[in-house]
């Protein structure tokens, strides 16, 4: 049995990645240039994100079920696929100047965004379980790619780690939720009877293993430890797509099995609170910028759940108003991948030969060595606090809106504590740069230099930060449509 | 014939040993086994399933599970050398350069 070609357009995106993958590690012992490399991955990313469109067209179901092409797919594969371009771009100057081989890195940052895409599209739970790992597995290797360098190494094997401990309980959710329902596809899933123990047991492994993946308290541990460790870029990479492909999933299967939606709910609540309250009180105390970045972005997987906590008590109600909290989960990783990546990529370049320069104390002084770079880590770190002007502030916006309209009071208030919280030490990175004198050495060094790629991912996610926070019509319309998740 | 119910609690207790070892152990291959301790769990759960249900996607489930382990697996090992190389250790308690 050959699958029908119109299977092949539903996984386009992915197969285009998969491809380009390979073709990067077939030409890799022939072709000397970096230039060349780094070209034929940006080919490939706009390829596979172009491809995207290609499988929207063509949208609807794919390998008996397996696979579902609809918006929500689109949406997550523009985002992943986005991300892996801006990452080509960021880790082109990052690896020439750490000497670092090149054309590995852009072969598993296809694997991992292949990865994701799968995720994002998977209508059933083993296929879900593939695109984990082949994001995850390549994510592991991405992140000990210094292999010299003992944090680098550190860092892949705590995420090693602790990513195949959370899988294992991914599975066997996945193993338990086969037996009480005899079936892993999630629409037929639906229609079982959802009471049964083996069920609910089942779906709360499955929630854990995922929690660990979107780092959420008390599963959030590995967070700083990896995003501090693993090369700049691919801590950008970690922050962006693996975490917004996982939500993707989490918010398809309550999408579509109402028994998830049931007994979620507190748990999403619950959960919500903890990753907050970690997040944030976290970063108070942190000196090292890639660890205070990690700690923000457990907060802001925080406030995602939260919409997630509005989705599920909505549906609970029996109201089909759920969208608007969808669309805000949607919008905030939007908002939240743009701005990260922004974030991390100046981290990364001012870092350094060798990621010295990491220190909050090297930031002493930016806004007059280099005032461009110190005013767009600015407006990065306004729009994660969520001011307006900013995608952040629709992002936090939309999720509040959903959160009081769900009626969790409560859970809105304890967002904006949080938010004052977050104010404290994202205000505190822009006062040491533009109140605080800089450094004698850093002084004498000169400003650090910006290539083009560099420049260019600035520009984008700078663009996309002021586009998203002025007019975000057209992503709210699109993703407010009726029929974003096809069942 | 044997029930599928001690299947499966058989397969809970391989899969609360693999978590406990993880938690308790401090040799990083002694942990990477315990993982792998946890995936045949799992994979006993599916043929257990599968058998009970009377399908044999279960079944098929179990390969696509030992293919990924094996690549996990392969990475891991990889990972735990350059481990061992740079730091001339396998315990996990020393490899503590990132923290607070």
């Amino acid at each position: 049995m050959f699958p029908r070609a119109i299977d092949m357009y539903r996984v386009l995106p992915e197969l285009m990645w998969c491809g380009f993958g390979v073709l990067v590690m077939f030409l890799q012992p022939f072709v000397r240039g970096r230039q060349f490399f780094t070209f034929l991955a940006l080919l490939g990313s706009l390829a596979g994100t172009g491809a995207a469109f290609a499988s929207f067209l063509h949208g609807g179901p794919g390998f008996s079920g397996l696979v579902q092409s609809d918006s929500f797919t689109f949406f997550f594969r523009l985002l992943v696929g986005s991300v892996s371009f801006l990452v080509v771009l960021a880790a082109g100057p990052y690896l020439d100047r750490e000497k670092l081989p090149i054309a590995e890195f852009y072969a598993l940052l296809f694997f991992a965004t292949a990865g994701m895409g799968v995720l994002a599209s998977a209508q059933e739970l083993l296929t879900a379980f593939i695109g984990l790992e082949m994001s995850s597995i390549s994510s592991y290797v991405l992140a000990g790619y210094r292999r010299d360098s003992l944090k680098s190494s550190e860092s892949a094997m705590k995420y090693f780690l602790l990513g195949s401990f959370a899988t294992a309980f991914f599975l066997y959710g996945i193993a338990l939720v086969y037996g009480a329902t005899g079936t892993t596809l999630l629409d037929k899933m639906a229609l079982t009877d959802g009471t049964s123990t083996l069920l609910k047991l089942g779906l709360a492994l499955i929630l854990i293993g995922l929690g660990f993946k979107v780092a959420a308290a008390p599963f959030q541990v590995w967070t700083p430890d990896v995003y501090e460790g693993a090369p700049t870029p691919v801590t950008a990479l970690f922050s962006a797509g693996p975490k917004a492909a996982a939500f993707a999933l989490l918010l398809r299967i309550f999408a579509t099995v109402p028994a998830a939606t049931q007994y979620w709910f507190w748990a999403f609540w619950v959960l919500a609170v903890l990753t907050m309250f970690a997040g944030n009180l976290g970063a108070l105390v942190q000196t090292n910028m890639k660890r205070l970045l990690a700690y923000s972005s457990i907060a802001h997987a925080g406030y995602i759940l939260v919409a997630f906590a509005a989705v599920t008590s909505m549906a609970q109600g029996g109201s089909s108003e759920a969208a608007p909290a969808y669309a805000a989960v949607l919008f905030y990783l939007l908002s939240y991948a743009l701005v990260k990546l922004g974030a991390f990529t100046i981290v990364s370049q001012l870092g350094g030969t060798g990621e010295k320069n990491l220190s909050l104390d090297d930031y002493a002084g930016l806004s007059q060595r280099q005032p461009f770079v110190a005013a767009m880590l600015s407006i990065y770190l306004l729009s994660l606090l969520g001011l307006p002007v900013t995608a952040g502030f629709f992002g936090k916006f939309y999720i509040f809106k959903a959160a009081v309209n769900s009626h969790l009071i409560s859970l809105a208030v304890l967002m904006a504590i949080n938010s004052v919280i977050g104010a404290y030490y994202y205000l505190r990175v822009i006062v040491v740069m533009y109140m605080r004198e800089p450094s004698a050495e850093a002084a004498a060094a000169g400003p650090v230099p910006f290539p083009l790629g560099v420049n260019a991912v600035l520009l984008i996610t700078f663009v996309g930060t002021i586009l998203f926070g002025v007019y975000p019509n057209p992503v709210i319309n699109f993703i407010l449509r009726p029929n974003l998740l096809a069942h | 014939m044997v029930p599928t119910n001690y299947y499966v609690i058989l397969s809970a207790i391989l899969f609360g040993l693999g978590v406990f070892a993880f938690i308790f152990k401090r040799n990083v291959i002694t942990i990477f086994m315990s993982i792998e301790l946890m995936l045949n769990a799992v994979n006993l759960a599916f043929v257990a399933f599968s058998q009970a249900l009377g399908k044999l996607d279960g079944q098929v489930f179990v390969l696509f599970v030992i293919v990924v382990a094996a690549a996990e697996a392969a990475v891991g090992l990889g990972i735990i050398i350059l481990i061992a190389r740079n730091r001339q250790t396998l315990n996990v308690e020393r490899v503590d350069l990132l923290k607070l």
